[in-house]
């Protein structure tokens, strides 16, 4: 009910029409009477205007997807398999951490950090590596999905601890036994056995990826990084706009929709074998 | 802690092939210490940190900068400076809508929680797995998609709710109500149904039985629902920002956000450090409540609280 509401009144605010003179959103809420003009206008946009913005949009978020995977999965393996006892539980705890910090102050760290003058470049001038300050807050896709990989990666590591931790240590012996390197083992029976792992840890990281605004905005404010979270953002603080906002929603979820079945499916799943 | 955990002596490394390198023989030994991965993990960790310890000294500066720590340390920017958090008057004023925002929500959410959850596992008719899988919504939905969808409710359907304070509960409410939910039926199923069968074996009513055996029970996923909404619901400001009416309605959050994006001084470091510490005093106050709570029950390690995630 309490996600019904809301979404129906997208949907009818995005096949609904516009007081002409107000500029406000008149949601209709019979189908019947549905207008297709915003819906048809905003897909006219993406395949136009906007489209260098979806596009961009899916590299930041495989770029940084991956970069979560193969940093996220070489630490929660670490943890899961080698450390012992205590190392573990400082180590989860540290890596648990930044889940009750503020996103906000977790990237106000690193607009500190990478001000012209900050200590970033103040460590590349000293090593030699660059004569002048970069501006790394100047619009720069590396700034934008080290910001994306470093906001969302902790919610990559616990997923894929939880099944790396699962995995009985016999079986990778098991392995070893009938002949199978480290290499072998680890690519025949580690990596199989955490799959669900992986699968939920970049379906749970890379959703909230693509309705990010908020690390574009501080750590760019630039053009030319502008993500679908930006569109949706800038088009809903804007009167008149709001049809396209809830048509951008709306698209949105038309892309997401396979994924977050995916995920509840297989949560279902977990939940019933438990 | 299920597994023992995997702790290796070197008996097989002392092993040395004559044919082969050193080097090569290290490579193949299964069981050699994982140098290269242990510095991964620890470099992991201090980079995802550190920027946050400077972040907090930061706040301390004496002088303006924001990029770097110039004249020393002091309480300039927490207390002292007329832009400082506590006497800016925007700043002040947004700690406090911080605080009501979040309390309100608590109070809210978990007794409705509690109840959904307690709902959920008794209904086994046709619409419960919707009703379960809609709880899960919230974890991978982009919070944008609620925010927006919040905001049209309230500015062009329900008209009669202001933005404003009551908007912003309205909003968080939503969109918090899940973590209770999954939190206590993750507690209900590792408890089972045993101890209120057996309580109304005993000749207890059904409402007694969940009162004084249940509830009891589930403390602990109590203590712990209430400090993670707590702690989220002061740092959200996706929601709370669309739902927020005039300046003074824009909690400290929502502040931080939209100082950031101009030039900030160490006064927003430090309203991000006060989140922080209010968080974590939440976090720690309920962790003692959770310890008291679960004393002499099958205590879940922080393990088991990774794997609900």
């Amino acid at each position: 009910m309490f996600f019904l509401l809301p979404l129906y009144t997208v949907v009818s605010i995005a096949f609904g029409t516009v007081d002409p003179l107000l500029r406000t959103p008149i949601p209709v809420w019979q189908p019947w009477w549905w207008t297709t003009e915003h819906v048809s206008e905003g897909v006219d946009k993406v395949f136009g205007l906007f489209r260098f913005v979806y596009v961009r949009t899916f590299v930041y978020v495989v770029i940084a997807s991956a970069i979560c995977l193969v940093l996220g999965y070489t630490v929660a393996y670490f943890v899961a398999r080698y450390a012992d006892r205590r190392k573990r539980t400082l180590m989860l705890v540290l890596l648990i951490s930044p889940f009750w910090i503020s996103y906000l102050m977790r990237m106000l760290a690193w607009i500190n950090l990478l001000q012209p003058d900050g200590y970033l470049n103040r460590l590349l001038e000293f090593l030699q590596l660059t004569s002048t300050p970069i501006g790394w807050l100047e619009g720069r896709s590396t700034t934008v999905i080290l910001g994306l990989v470093y906001g969302y990666i902790p919610y990559m590591i616990l997923p894929l601890y939880a099944f790396l931790d699962r995995i009985d240590p016999n079986l990778l012996e098991v392995g070893r036994d009938l002949g199978a390197g480290p290499v072998k083992t680890f690519l025949r029976v580690t990596l199989p056995l955490s799959r669900p792992g992986i699968l939920a840890g970049l379906v749970i990281v890379s959703l909230p990826m693509f309705g990010d605004y908020f690390t574009n905005t501080l750590l760019s404010g630039s053009p030319n990084t502008t993500m679908i979270g930006n569109l949706i953002d800038d088009s809903i603080n804007t009167s008149g706009q709001q049809p396209e906002a809830a048509v951008l929603i709306l698209i949105l979820m038309a892309i997401l929709v396979v994924p977050i079945l995916y995920y509840l499916r297989s949560t279902a799943k977990a939940a019933e074998v438990r | 802690m299920s597994q023992a955990t995997v702790d290796r002596t070197p008996l097989e490394t002392a092993s040395p092939r004559p044919s082969t390198g050193r080097l090569r023989s290290w490579r193949r030994n299964p069981w050699r210490k994982p140098r290269i991965l242990e510095a991964v993990t620890w470099g992991y960790i201090a980079w995802s940190l550190l920027p946050l310890l400077v972040a907090i000294l930061i706040s301390f500066n004496q002088g303006r900068s924001n990029a770097s720590i110039q004249g020393g340390l002091s309480l300039t920017w927490w207390w002292g400076d007329p832009e400082s958090l506590f006497h800016d008057p925007e700043l002040h004023a947004a700690i406090f809508q911080s605080v009501r925002l979040s309390i309100a929500t608590m109070l809210i959410v978990v007794p409705l929680g509690v109840a959904f959850a307690l709902g959920l596992d008794r209904w086994h008719g046709r619409g419960s797995g919707v009703a379960n899988l809609t709880m899960l919504l919230s974890f991978v939905m982009p919070e944008i998609v609620l925010g927006v969808a919040m905001f049209l409710v309230v500015a062009f359907v329900l008209k009669f709710i202001p933005l404003g304070t009551t908007a912003q509960i309205v909003g968080l409410v939503t969109y918090q109500l899940s973590y209770p939910v999954i939190i206590v039926r993750a507690r209900m199923l590792s408890i089972g149904k045993e101890y209120e069968e057996a309580a109304m074996d005993l000749g207890a009513p059904p409402r007694a039985a969940i009162r004084r055996i249940l509830l009891p029970l589930l403390y602990p996923a109590i203590f712990a629902s209430f400090a993670i909404v707590f702690a989220d619901s002061l740092d959200d400001f996706v929601t709370v920002r669309y739902l927020s009416g005039p300046a003074s309605s824009e909690p400290l959050s929502v502040k931080i956000y939209n100082f950031s994006r101009g030039s900030p001084t160490p006064a927003i470091n430090a309203a991000a450090t006060f989140l922080l510490v209010a968080t974590t005093i939440v976090i720690v106050l309920a962790y003692v409540g959770y310890r008291a709570a679960s004393k002499g029950q099958r205590r879940e390690g922080i393990d088991s609280i990774a794997g609900q995630i």
